[in-house]
């Protein structure tokens, strides 16, 4: 994907935090040095093409509800199957497939701790398989994104 | 920066509108002039009392932050690995406050063992356009752990299943 320089600024400046006010574009744009408008469209086309997952609020979990890492190891032949049962799964947000014994992890939402539980274990009992449980313990940088080195991007 | 994850501190509850504005929020900001007054229409409130709503949630730590947030994956970025590691008891914090500081780390964490299947406590994101890119910096974390560090593994995405921000269902 390739990207201006103004879109590349854009992403830099505001991939962490972007200003909370009556104009947030406005306020935006006056640092860029281009136009209210122009921003917007922007962050539309960027988002539209998926560059941006979104621009917006990013929840803290645990005030919002509860959340927990979990992972299993399927047998490969029945990946899609299990993976697809964990997607249906109420609450699961991330699934990932990784090169490890430990070929499933996702991450399981609930609006508490208890539903939680009640959920990890409902799947657990659906799967038949054992799932590692690794509920955050002490978190010490939390998704803020990392300095991107466009010149290295293919 | 170790951020708290007790929750006997000073619970935010969340009322009913509060829930309503994650609701019309939780896959983005509106993009127009006023983004607050186009939420306030849905949400039967003036465009001051939405901004001022959203303002106290992300006072009270229910939004970390406002972000334009990439897709790292989209971006360019191919291989995620996530890196593990198993990491003296004793030295675990600093360490990971350590880790979570090197500016390729885009999330740092400390996670349950499970003896004898899972030996890992510490859990390190890092992306990269190539898998040699991954493996140098995870090299990097390695110097850093030195012989607080017993092992550790690298785990790439093969693939991406699910792939959501928070959800909070409508009922």
């Amino acid at each position: 994907m390739r990207l201006d320089t103004t879109d590349r600024q854009l992403i830099n400046l505001y991939q962490r935090e972007l200003p909370v006010c009556e104009r947030p574009y406005e306020e935006m744009s006056r640092q860029l040095g281009i136009a209210e408008e122009e921003v917007i469209e922007r962050l539309q086309s960027l988002q539209d093409s998926q560059v941006l997952s979104r621009v917006g609020p990013v929840f803290e979990h645990s005030r919002a509800g509860a959340s927990l890492l979990a992972a299993v190891a399927v047998p490969e032949e029945q990946l899609d199957l299990v993976a697809a049962r964990v997607n249906r799964a109420p609450g699961v947000n991330h699934n990932y497939a990784r090169e490890h014994i430990y070929n499933l992890w996702f991450v399981m939402t609930a609006p508490d701790e208890d539903t939680l539980d009640d959920r990890l274990d409902e799947l657990e009992h659906q799967l038949r398989l054992p799932m590692l449980r690794l509920p955050m313990v002490e978190g010490y940088h939390i998704d803020l994104g990392f300095d991107i080195d466009w010149e290295a991007l293919p | 920066m170790s951020i708290s994850t007790s929750r006997s501190d000073q619970d935010y509850v969340l009322c009913a509108l509060d829930r309503k504005l994650i609701l019309a929020t939780q896959s983005g900001l509106p993009l127009v002039p006023d983004p607050w007054a186009t939420l306030g229409k849905e949400l039967g409130l003036s465009a001051d009392e939405v901004l001022a709503r959203f303002q106290r949630m992300q006072d009270a730590g229910v939004i970390r932050r406002v972000a334009a947030v990439p897709d790292h994956y989209r971006l360019g970025y191919r291989f995620n690995g996530m890196t593990v590691w198993n990491i003296r008891d004793d030295a675990i914090s600093d360490m990971g406050r350590q880790v979570g500081e090197l500016p390729f780390v885009s999330h740092c964490y400390r996670r349950p063992r499970h003896l004898p299947y899972w030996h890992y406590n510490l859990f390190a994101m890092v992306h990269g356009t190539s898998r040699e890119e991954v493996e140098d910096k995870a090299s990097q974390i390695k110097a850093v752990l030195g012989d607080t560090c017993e092992g550790h593994t690298i785990l790439y995405s093969s693939a991406i299943l699910k792939k959501t921000g928070l959800r909070l269902r409508k009922s």
